[in-house]
């Protein structure tokens, strides 16, 4: 997959994944077996760093739409940070900005997870 | 350019794998007629959905399967086909997706048709004997 790369990072007890690249149906598992991994460790308080991220399809969409619900019964929430227009667009076009928190920047995610 | 046409047509299998190197194919034509960057994100993302959606649902994940692929423009349009042998589509089946009621039952599908419908001017579905097309038209 070396059109998209993710990693997980730690802060103030919130984890944080930085994702670059291109997410389509072919590269949403990976997300997905991040997010997951996430949720298995009890780490329900996520930001997802999208300042890499240069493309988004449908398929990258679900994998977000798969996880919040369960994210959010156990206390958490999954916060979407650093997206470019284009990116956003996608989101806006399907109504992700009324059910997900998409925040400019990094630490605005994280002061509201402090709140 | 007016009056002409520019066709060039692509042949791959139905693979997730494929996914970016289509989406440069669509992308590199409409960077040569001269479209803005937010035609070519709209393209790009229309084809992306389409052909996720054979692969998913027409071929049902069968990579040596084919998909065929044709991308043409003239001074008013671009249009983009895509072919396969696959499952039918019933486009009558389509509509606006209900994003709350999706996150409360978990369902991550059907976005990729009404994303198609927002991307692009005209979207046809026709099947012909075996074969089923999905003809996409941007007015330029």
């Amino acid at each position: 997959m070396k059109n998209f790369s993710i990693a997980t990072r730690q802060k103030d007890n919130v984890s944080i994944l930085d994702i670059s690249g291109e997410l389509d149906a072919h590269t949403a598992s990976h997300l997905e077996n991040a997010l997951k991994s996430l949720i298995d460790d009890e780490s329900y308080a996520i930001v997802v760093n999208c300042s890499g991220l240069d493309y988004i399809a449908s398929a990258g969409l679900g994998v977000f739409m798969a996880y919040i619900e369960d994210v959010r019964s156990l206390g958490g929430d999954i916060k979407l940070t650093n997206m470019n227009d284009r990116v956003y667009n996608v989101f806006d076009l399907l109504g992700f900005p009324t059910l997900y928190d998409i925040l400019d920047d990094e630490r605005e995610a994280l002061i509201s997870f402090q709140n | 350019m007016a009056g002409t046409n520019q066709i060039q047509t692509l042949s791959v299998a139905a693979s997730t794998e494929h996914l970016a190197e289509v989406r440069d194919f669509v992308a590199a034509h409409a960077q040569n007629i001269g479209l803005s960057q937010k035609d070519i994100s709209e393209i790009r993302l229309a084809v992306d959905e389409a052909y996720t959606n054979i692969i998913k649902h027409a071929y049902k994940d069968s990579p040596t399967s084919l998909v065929n692929i044709e991308i043409g423009s003239n001074s008013n349009q671009l249009w983009i086909s895509l072919k396969d042998e696959g499952k039918s589509f019933d486009p009558s089946t389509y509509s606006e997706p209900n994003l709350m009621k999706k996150i409360k039952e978990k369902k991550r599908g059907g976005m990729g048709v009404y994303l198609i419908r927002k991307l692009m001017d005209q979207v046809q579905y026709n099947r012909k004997g075996h074969k089923n097309e999905i003809r996409m038209v941007k007015n330029l």
